[in-house]
Order: structure tokens, then C-alpha cells, then sequence
């Protein structure tokens, strides 16, 4: 009984984690943003400007909820709600830190150790692509609905790339569950290391699929006003614009679990299982997710957006053919 | 183009490190109400009408202000100064009404080069304020003539 009232608070928690951290990333995008422009960014609301997350939140909150009379009710309301769900969702299966044993009893920091967690993110990833397209096409907009064309498209190329570069991945850990590949990566052995190419195809495939610059096309306001999300005010766009830091967040934690070792570090082996050890290791964890929370608002900072023909050429010309040489070396590399 | 190029990394990794090097360099921003920027000597800002060192009021209503305004921005009322006026105007006629429409001035600054007296002067330290009523932007007197305390 009481393993269960473990998973309902760490589930609660991961949730509160994952919700708090994504807050917190729309403060350190303005902040990095004007920082890399020689601004200072939000600094009234509080002590350099911590509360303005806060603000933001109120402030969507009390904005007027606006619902064109065109649109079908009730996919519009749904779209935001599935795109946020399915963003969170993700979050199930990403081992947050080493086992805690207290006494002989073991606690997982895990939601759930899915025996196909990578296959289960790939395919909750997936289905968020149906919140833009009902958010887009619901709006009965058609500048909406080409941003929410774009989106679908441009998600389902990438995914593509995606799911070959984790091949050869899976070809190296013949596991498909996460857990396991983090357990392989102890000590040093990142993943990276054996796998740059496809560690370089994942990450471009994971800016592609979190819709952020250089990618952003779906929601492109020169070029489509607003992309799918035109016609949304008040908490429904806060939602969409919200989801897409969660899935910064979980693109981060994922991205280090399979290329970065996740929660390990060296040393972590030599430990007594505990909570030190657990702790520590959800400190390196949370370490490497920031850093790529960081690298992803830098390089949306630095690289400028892709025109829609080059977005399709690189992931038809390059991504695809690139990752499925990686597949062939990789093989190579495992027969001799 | 070469492979270097055509694989686009070098030059991200470049634009990166540009990037990543202005997180560290010296902000450009000014915090507005508690930090203000200086303006320049030359700058035209909201007019004020001079006292001379008694503390009179230097204007004699002699109208070149006005003459010179290429908007005709100003509009003023001359009166005779009353013996137990002495203190209070320099001369013995003075503006009675002496009035700028701030909506209609495009601060040249020919009043201030027009005037004899040296009684009105565009300041370089304040601007017109806003408004949302066009009856605020007629300045009159009291808004115009500066203050006792003043230096």
C-alpha cells in the first residue's frame, strides 16, 4: 500500500517539478534573451525580477477569454488541454535519480519503468502534434490552419529522423527502457561518446519537435501572424505557449538520459544506495537538464529561422539519410 | 562552398560563441525612472520664463517672441505694471496672459534667440509632459514662469 502512496506523491510531485521548472524557463528565456542582447530584461517584479512568472500567470488569467463564434467550440477548448496533456505525460517514464533504498525497501524515481520508455516518449510526443492541429484547425483561421499544417508535417518529418537515430542507440544498449540505458551508462560511458552523429541528429530532431527556433514555423508571426495559436487568448494560449516549455524540459531530461548519462556521475557505483546517493544523483540529473534548458534558449538567441523548404530538405535530405548511416556504422562497429 | 560550409556546425558553433560572449559584456539599458539619461546641451525642451536676480519677472510683453514663432505657437495679453507692482515685473508692462500651445510648438527654439530680455529659455532638462485632454497643452503663466526657489 504504501508503494502506492509513494508513486501518487512522486507522480504529484514530477508534476509540481515539471510545472515549476517550465515556469521558471519562460523567466530564464527573457532573461537570457535580453542578456544576449546587452538588455537586462524583467527586473521589476520582485528581486531581479523573480516574480515575473507570477505576473505573466496572472496577467493570462485575467485576460479576456476570447472564442471566435466561427470556430467549433469544443475543439478549440480541447486543443490547448491535449497539447498541455500529452506535454506532461512525457514525464512518466524518465528515471529522475537512483533507487532509494531506506532500510530493505527500494523506492523507484521513476513514474513508471516501462519496459518501452523511449518507445512510449516517441509516441505521447506524437499525439501532442494533434493539440496544435485541433488548436489550428478549430480556429477556423487560415492562417491557423497552414501554421497547424506546417506543425503536423514538420513534426511527423523530424519524428522520422528521430526514431532512426535512436536505432542505433538501442542497437548499443538493446534495451529499450530507460532505466536500463542510464544503468549502462555509469561511470563515463556516455552514450555521446559512442554515438556523436546520432546524438547530433537527435538534438537538432528534438529543437524540430519542440517547435522552437530555428524551427519554430508553426507559430512564425511574420509570416502567419500567429501561426495556429492566432486566434487563442487569455490561459488557452498560455497553455500552448506553456507546453512548449514543458517540452523543453522533458526534451532536456530526455536528452540526458540517453546521450548524458542521465542521473549518473562518476563515482555513483562506488556509493552506498541511499539518500545520498539519491539526492546527488537527482542534483546531476536536474544539473544536465538545465544546461540543455540553457542550450536551447541560446541557440534559439543565436540561429535564425528556417525557411519552410530548407526545414523539409534537411530532415527528408539530411536527417533521414544521415541517421540511417549512422544505423550502418553502427552495425559495423557491433559485428567486427 | 566547402564541406566545412555546407555542414552549416562551424558556423553555428561561431554564432554561438558570438552570442554567449554578450552575456558578459556591459548592459546598455538605462532603469528609466530611477536612472535618467543626461540630454544633450543642445536640446530643446519645455520653455521657461526667466526672473531676473530680484526675482521679477523679465518679460516685458514686447510681442518678437510671438513674431518669430513659425507656428505661432504663443499668445500673450500685455498690461501696465501698478506702482505696488514694482517687485513683481521688471519693467513697467508686462504679459498679463502669456500662454504656449504645446500641441502646436515645434520647439525651434526662435523665441529664445527673438527675445531681448532673455526671459524665455527652452530647457534642457525637461520635456513637455503628456496628456490626455487637449486643453492641458495651452501652458500659461503658471506653468511657464519659474519658480521663487528655482536656481
Amino acid at each position: 500500500m504504501s508503494d502506492l502512496i509513494f508513486k501518487i506523491i512522486f507522480i504529484a510531485s514530477v508534476f509540481g517539478i515539471s510545472l515549476f521548472i517550465a515556469m521558471y524557463t519562460t523567466y530564464a528565456e527573457r532573461k537570457l534573451a535580453a542578456f544576449l542582447q546587452d538588455r537586462l530584461g524583467p527586473n521589476r517584479a520582485g528581486p531581479f525580477g523573480i516574480l515575473q512568472p507570477l505576473a505573466d500567470g496572472i496577467k493570462l488569467f485575467f485576460k479576456e477569454e476570447f472564442i471566435p463564434k466561427v470556430s467549433d467550440k469544443f475543439l478549440f477548448i480541447l486543443g490547448p488541454a491535449l497539447f498541455m496533456c500529452t506535454a506532461l505525460m512525457t514525464s512518466a517514464v524518465i528515471p529522475f535519480a537512483p533507487d532509494l533504498k531506506i532500510g530493505d525497501r527500494i523506492f523507484e524515481m521513476q513514474a513508471a519503468d516501462l519496459n518501452v520508455g523511449i518507445l512510449y516518449i516517441f509516441g505521447v510526443v506524437s499525439l501532442g502534434v494533434y493539440g496544435i492541429l485541433i488548436g489550428g484547425w478549430a480556429s477556423n483561421n487560415k492562417f491557423s490552419l497552414l501554421g497547424a499544417i506546417r506543425a503536423a508535417s514538420q513534426n511527423i518529418s523530424y519524428e522520422l529522423a528521430m526514431g532512426l537515430s535512436i536505432v542505433s542507440l538501442i542497437m548499443v544498449s538493446s534495451s529499450l527502457s530507460l532505466r536500463d540505458m542510464v544503468e549502462q551508462q555509469a561511470g563515463l560511458n556516455w552514450n555521446v561518446i559512442y554515438q556523436p552523429l546520432g546524438f547530433l541528429i537527435f538534438i537538432i530532431c528534438a529543437f524540430a519537435e519542440t517547435n522552437r527556433a530555428p524551427f519554430d514555423l508553426p507559430e512564425c508571426e511574420t509570416e502567419l501572424v500567429g501561426g495556429f495559436h492566432t486566434e487563442f487568448s487569455s490561459m488557452k494560449l498560455g497553455f500552448y505557449l506553456f507546453a512548449e516549455y514543458i517540452h523543453v524540459f522533458i526534451s532536456s531530461a530526455v536528452i540526458s538520459t540517453l546521450y548524458f548519462g542521465g542521473y549518473q556521475f562518476p563515482f555513483v557505483s562506488s556509493m552506498e544506495p541511499g539518500i545520498l546517493k539519491t539526492v546527488l544523483g537527482a542534483a546531476v540529473m536536474f544539473g544536465k537538464i538545465t544546461f540543455f534548458i540553457f542550450l536551447f534558449i541560446w541557440i534559439r538567441w543565436t540561429l535564425p529561422r528556417f525557411r519552410y523548404d530548407q526545414l523539409m530538405n534537411l530532415g527528408w535530405k539530411v536527417l533521414i539519410p544521415l541517421a540511417v548511416l549512422n544505423i550502418l556504422l553502427t552495425a559495423l562497429f557491433i559485428l567486427f | 562552398m566547402t564541406f566545412a560550409e555546407r555542414i552549416y556546425l562551424p558556423a553555428v558553433f561561431k554564432g554561438m560563441g558570438i552570442t554567449i560572449s554578450h552575456l558578459f559584456k556591459k548592459k546598455a539599458t538605462i532603469s528609466y525612472p530611477e536612472q535618467k539619461r543626461p540630454m544633450s546641451q543642445v536640446f530643446r525642451g519645455l520653455h521657461v520664463l526667466k526672473r531676473d536676480e530680484k526675482g521679477a519677472e523679465r518679460c516685458t510683453a514686447c510681442g518678437l517672441c510671438a513674431l518669430a514663432c513659425p507656428a505661432e505657437a504663443i499668445t500673450m495679453t500685455a498690461a501696465e505694471r501698478k506702482s505696488d507692482e514694482k517687485h513683481l515685473y521688471r519693467e513697467e508692462k508686462y504679459a498679463a496672459i502669456y500662454e504656449i500651445n504645446m500641441l502646436r510648438c515645434i520647439f525651434c527654439g526662435l523665441c529664445e534667440e527673438a527675445c531681448p530680455k532673455a526671459a524665455i529659455f527652452l530647457q534642457n532638462d525637461k520635456m513637455a509632459p503628456a496628456s490626455y485632454d487637449r486643453d492641458d497643452f495651452i501652458f500659461g503663466k503658471d506653468q511657464l514662469v519659474e519658480s521663487f526657489r528655482q536656481n
